[in-house]
């Protein structure tokens, strides 16, 4: 059998989601950015929703969300994407707002938009990046570092005394009744990637039905950042960073009885 | 005739946001202006227009919910006071490098800091020469009525959609208080879908469509030479707009012999204090800009070639005199333009704007 007898359309068993821009990724080799990238337009285009769609992309490494899914887009201020989300989808009921947003993005500039966001019940997808530094200005601690993670501004390892604890933000937004789902999940393996995808489509099936806010965080690696290989990042991520953020659902209240 | 009602200024910016068909407001209270979100929630406008009205966590909230409501080519507005202002000055500035229209009102209080919650005009600086970080220039409207109050929400709706600009109405304390008798416009219907695409189709992020390319609404250009050409965009778009939006009203200024210029509440004293001089003998006019950005350079450098003196009154340690006297020298002109003013949230009284008048320009 010749390859080109193989290659025809009915044997095709997977392929790039077509809301995946062709033009090159300025992530890392290793990042998790790319994987939930291809995630979200994989969920969009298979629940039919491009047109309804629009993305608010953060200040960080996701800053160029807009030139990867090929969707309406707006860009926020630094933690803003919250507010500017409320307004999309306050006056565009119709729509299917999301936000895309790293751990500094979120969890520390942005802490009051997200906390008050998610406390109204916007009806909104969250997607929550958190990979515990600040990648995009290279490598300084975020309120999700670990204690004892080096960085550039806890060169000596995070203390507490000096930069207080972890943030655990995802625990927090949890507790608002204004949240419907909210879940903590990863892309490190082909078993996590699957799971992550439903709980994203989860997350926007939500949002279609008007059930309000739907938090999916996505604990991630940033390799070069944290000055590892991906395989290393990876496994410090298993070893390190789930056991301060536990993987697993943390609220869901389509299971309330 | 529209229907005539005797209302406050903050009442009456409300009034005229539903009826001019506004898609959203996003506000957070504060004194002087906390009238202009109550008003709007007793008129529950989403039952009649579906127009949207709340209350934000922070005003750094509320102008990010008008930056993503106006970036989806809905008409939006805030409406705040100077610390409020103050907040905000991050997402105007992104409103502006973003080119989103939308209106923002300042009812000025005395600063700096927390100041006071009395009427003042001492944000001039602020809103005519940046305020927020970058290269931009908001359409300035000032009011010097409650009638202007209602007219202006409407035009300034027209001007920001008209140059994809945010426009502020600049007004102040007293404004927002007092009440006068005010013609309120008909209700308009807020703008159909179709309305919006045939407008700003090309540029807002309506969902993206088969026909077209995504939309994009970003002020961020990493590449220095395209980020240039954005600002040399801008630019041609700011001096199109100074070419064509000035606005100022003249008083008696046909003979004037001497000419004092005032906006807002300042212009309501000194149209009494010209009373007073004119009885006198004393032919004075008075210029007021409408719009303080494009300030009304080039008639007030005429204006300067035919008289002996100028007064600017202000409600500040004098800012827009800088402006007065730069359209001055810009006319190749050394007529005396003097100041007077007060502070700290107080109005200065015609009997004070007579008594610098004379001791400044007539030399008494």
């Amino acid at each position: 059998m010749e390859i080109q007898d193989i290659i025809k359309p009915e044997n095709l068993v997977y392929s790039k989601s077509k809301l995946q821009v062709d033009v090159i990724s300025h992530y890392c080799p290793g990042c998790s950015h790319g994987v939930v990238h291809k995630i979200v337009s994989e969920v969009i285009d298979e629940l039919g929703i491009q047109e309804k769609t629009i993305g608010v992309s953060p200040v960080g490494c996701a800053v160029f969300a807009y030139n990867l899914i090929d969707i309406d887009w707006q860009e926020a201020a630094h933690g803003r994407a919250p507010a500017v989300a409320t307004g999309i989808a306050r006056t565009n009921p119709d729509k299917i707002v999301f936000t895309y947003q790293g751990d500094g993005d979120l969890a520390s500039i942005g802490a009051a938009e997200i906390l008050h966001a998610c406390n109204r019940g916007e009806n909104l997808v969250v997607i929550f990046i958190n990979n515990g530094i600040y990648g995009m200005t290279g490598g300084q601690m975020a309120p999700t570092t670990l204690v004892g993670q080096v960085t550039s501004t806890t060169p000596m390892g995070r203390t507490v005394e000096l930069n207080g604890y972890p943030l655990k933000i995802t625990e927090l937004i949890a507790q608002l009744p204004g949240v419907h789902y909210c879940t903590r999940q990863s892309v490190h393996t082909a078993a996590t990637v699957r799971r992550c995808k439903n709980a994203i489509r989860k997350a926007f099936q939500n949002v279609m039905d008007k059930k309000g806010t739907s938090f999916v965080e996505v604990t991630s690696t940033c390799n070069s950042g944290w000055k590892m290989t991906p395989v290393q990042a990876n496994d410090w991520m298993v070893e390190h960073m789930f056991t301060e953020y536990p993987q697993g659902e943390l609220k869901d209240n389509d299971k309330k009885g | 005739m529209g229907e005539l009602r005797l209302m406050k200024g903050n009442e009456v910016l409300a009034e005229a946001a539903v009826r001019c068909g506004c898609d959203g407001y996003f506000g957070y209270p504060i004194t002087p202006q906390s009238e202009v979100m109550e008003t709007l929630m007793e008129l529950r406008p989403w039952e009649t227009t579906g127009m949207v009205v709340l209350q934000a966590e922070s005003e750094v909230a509320s102008i990010n919910m008008v930056y993503g409501a106006a970036a989806t080519g809905k008409r939006a507005m805030t409406s705040s006071s100077s610390p409020g202002v103050s907040l905000m000055q991050e997402g105007i500035s992104y409103i502006a490098g973003a080119e989103l229209p939308c209106l923002i009102v300042n009812v000025q209080r005395g600063g700096p800091g927390l100041g006071t919650i009395q009427p003042s005009q001492a944000d001039y600086f602020q809103t005519t020469k940046g305020g927020g970080h970058g290269d931009y220039r908001l359409i300035t409207l000032a009011p010097a009525s409650v009638q202007e109050m209602h007219d202006f929400v409407e035009l300034a709706f027209d001007l920001a959609f008209k140059y994809r600009n945010p426009a502020m109405i600049l007004t102040d304390g007293a404004l927002g208080q007092m009440m006068e008798k005010v013609e309120l416009a008909d209700q308009k219907p807020r703008w159909t879908r179709e309305e919006i695409l045939a407008r700003s189709g090309s540029w807002a992020t309506t969902g993206k469509t088969p026909d077209r390319q995504r939309n994009v609404v970003t002020s961020l250009e990493l590449d220095s030479e395209k980020m240039e050409q954005n600002n040399i965009r801008l630019q041609a778009k700011y001096q199109q707009i100074e070419e064509n939006e000035v606005r100022y009203e003249e008083i008696l200024c046909d003979d004037a012999e001497y000419l004092m210029v005032a906006f807002g509440t300042s212009s309501r004293v000194c149209q009494k204090a010209l009373e007073v001089l004119r009885e006198q003998g004393v032919k004075v006019g008075l210029l007021r800009p409408i719009t303080l950005w494009p300030f009304p350079s080039k008639v007030i450098g005429e204006m300067a070639r035919k008289v002996k003196g100028i007064l600017v009154v202000e409600m500040s340690a004098g800012q827009m005199v800088e402006d007065v006297k730069l359209a001055v020298f810009d006319a190749c002109c050394c007529v005396p333009v003097a100041y007077t003013g007060r502070m700290g949230g107080i109005l200065p009284s015609p009997g004070e704007v007579v008594e610098a008048f004379e001791q400044k320009l007539l030399k008494r």
